[in-house]
């Protein structure tokens, strides 16, 4: 055997290790859903007696379905968290790119500045400091509570900073001025310079704040559990944790309420892994 | 010029910035100036008449013994949390950019934690804890196996579990781009000059990954710090209140108890506390920062 011979070899054999070493692991992590999954189709009494069993002895069920779905309102939820996750991410999306277009684009006055750091600075702040005054002035004095559009822009509220600080990034590295000075010599008035030759550009910093902020807004429990009180309100997260709190004795239910809550983000994930995965490390690597 | 002054540029600040910076102000700055204002009353959440007085507030936190309890506890969950969540993440890392067969597919499977939020998560894992790992240890062995939830120590190990389990996918994505960004050329360089394959790994490529270590232990700590969903959903701080977390009992402190006044105040010395320690590892990690 040559060198070269051998060093393939070993690499192979190194290679075959790791791919069997990455398998357990992903067994591993992906243990809790299929516990889920398998549990999902079986009677409580047989997911009781045995949760580790593929079928129960009563044989597979949907029955836990229709009545989680019931229970939980499931349509009335998803549609407010599709609502609301939708119209923030949008929002999201529009205002913060359009901050920082003027903050990047007057990057010697003084007031720009001052807005920016103050927004960098904000971003270490944690939700746990602003509960308690958000509640009080938004519940006690201005009395706004318990209204999808509250959420909503306190949602774009709060994601501005961090959505600003990734635009601003790619609005100063990525967009030369003399594109739009062009765009003004051809007679585009600002807005239009901003809308039809500036935001298009922006495309993959879109992508990427969408995406994550999409997810975190799809996600949240608890700003939208201390804004959203009332029943038919209730977004995912909050409906799945009071659908806990009052059957969680009925574990085939909340089998079924559990992969109810996990599967439009699942199906979503499958179709756009690719873009999920990437936008949120690049994402990462910026923040 | 028309363009230059102050009126022109405030119009097209409003036209363009107006929205986003009203909110800005409206959900961060508004209420973080007002929740310190808050600290120094005594204010039920109810009444109107909001008593002032003075520093009561953050002489009553720390005097609150299971307030630093929590404090205690956080950390302890933090610093276990933190070290594998970065061992797990920094493994997963490089063996998902290692060039095995269907890499792809392993990073996309690990990042699958994230997408859910830690409200589901907790309690899937509640039930993966009370009944599929007690039916296994009752499978494996004589006696009647409890659940780990139940114990104090096995429901903060079950948490710091939860929290690998959950942010190692994700800082597993920062370490890939870290690893991607180190060039094959100077590890080459390394194993020719004699380095084997792990002395190029520690000598060579860990030390230009600082940055990317520096970034997941900060985002793995500040998080750590405010963890909130999981605990809630997998141990509602149970048994007998030996895992609340800071966060928890913060927020049972202001809206379970409605001592708003004290809650806020205890709030403000948990950001405070998380923004000391993630800002001196910051500096003291960007220290040593080396490039190729």
């Amino acid at each position: 055997m040559t060198e070269n011979e051998r060093a393939a070899r070993q690499k192979k054999i190194s290679h075959a290790i790791m791919w069997v070493v990455l398998l357990v692991l992903f067994i591993c992590f992906i243990f809790p859903f299929i516990m889920v999954v398998i549990n999902v189709f079986k009677t409580k009494a047989d997911i009781v007696k045995n949760p580790l069993a593929l079928v129960g002895a009563h044989g597979f069920t949907l029955s836990n379905f229709p009545e989680a779905m019931k229970k939980m309102k499931f349509w009335t939820v998803f549609g407010n968290s599709l609502i609301i996750t939708s119209c923030a991410t949008v929002l999201t999306i529009l205002v913060s790119s359009m901050t920082s277009f003027v903050i990047v684009r007057n990057g010697n006055w003084k007031f720009c500045t001052f807005i920016f750091s103050l927004m960098i600075a904000s971003m270490v702040i944690p939700f746990q400091v602003l509960m308690v005054p958000l509640v009080s002035v938004y519940g006690g004095i201005l009395n706004v509570l318990n209204h999808r559009l509250t959420l909503i822009l306190m949602h774009v509220g709060f994601s501005v900073s961090m959505a600003v600080f990734m635009f601003h990034g790619a609005i100063k590295t990525n967009i030369p001025v003399a594109l739009e000075e062009a765009a003004t010599i051809d007679g585009c008035t600002r807005w239009q310079t901003w809308w039809k030759v500036v935001f298009p550009l922006l495309k993959p910093t879109i992508a990427t704040v969408g995406i994550i902020n999409a997810m975190a807004y799809w996600n949240d429990y608890l700003l939208p559990s201390l804004v959203l009180t009332k029943k038919n309100l209730y977004t995912i997260p909050i409906a799945t944790q009071a659908f806990y709190g009052t059957y969680s004795t009925d574990i085939g239910l909340v089998m079924a309420a559990l992969l109810l809550a996990m599967l439009p983000i699942l199906i979503l994930y499958v179709f756009l892994q690719r873009y999920i995965v990437e936008g949120v490390a690049s994402g990462a690597v910026k923040g | 010029m028309k363009q230059n002054t102050t009126s022109y540029k405030l119009k097209q600040y409003l036209m363009f910035a107006g929205p986003g910076t009203i909110l800005f102000l409206a959900v961060v700055i508004v209420p973080f100036v007002y929740g310190l204002y808050l600290t120094l009353t005594s204010w039920d959440g109810t009444s109107l008449s909001k008593p002032f007085v003075g520093f009561e507030n953050f002489a009553n936190a720390f005097k609150d013994t299971t307030y630093w309890q929590a404090m205690g506890r956080t950390m302890i969950y933090s610093i276990f949390a933190v070290v594998f969540i970065n061992i797990v993440a920094f493994a997963l890392a490089y063996l998902v950019t290692s060039g095995v067969k269907g890499q792809n597919f392993f990073r996309a499977g690990f990042f699958v934690p994230n997408l859910i939020g830690g409200i589901v998560l907790g309690y899937i894992w509640q039930f993966v804890f009370n009944r599929a790992f007690v039916a296994i240890g009752n499978a494996i062995s004589s006696g009647t196996t409890v659940s780990l939830l139940s114990t104090p120590n096995g429901a903060m190990f079950c948490l710091i579990l939860v929290s690998v389990w959950q942010y190692a996918g994700y800082m597993m994505l920062i370490y890939v781009a870290g690893f991607m960004s180190v060039s094959k050329d100077v590890q080459e360089a390394a194993m020719i000059d004699g380095c084997t394959p792990s002395q190029a790994m520690k000598n060579v490529t860990i030390p230009l990954m600082r940055s990317s270590f520096v970034q997941c232990i900060f985002l793995s700590i500040t998080r750590c710090f405010v963890v909130y969903d999981v605990n809630l959903s997998l141990t509602k701080g149970e048994p007998f209140g030996s895992s609340v977390m800071a966060a928890m009992h913060v927020y049972n402190q202001a809206f379970t108890y409605k001592n708003y006044g004290l809650g806020q105040a205890e709030a403000v010395i948990l950001f405070l506390v998380c923004a000391i320690v993630g800002v001196t590892q910051v500096m003291v990690g960007k220290r040593g920062e080396v490039e190729a």
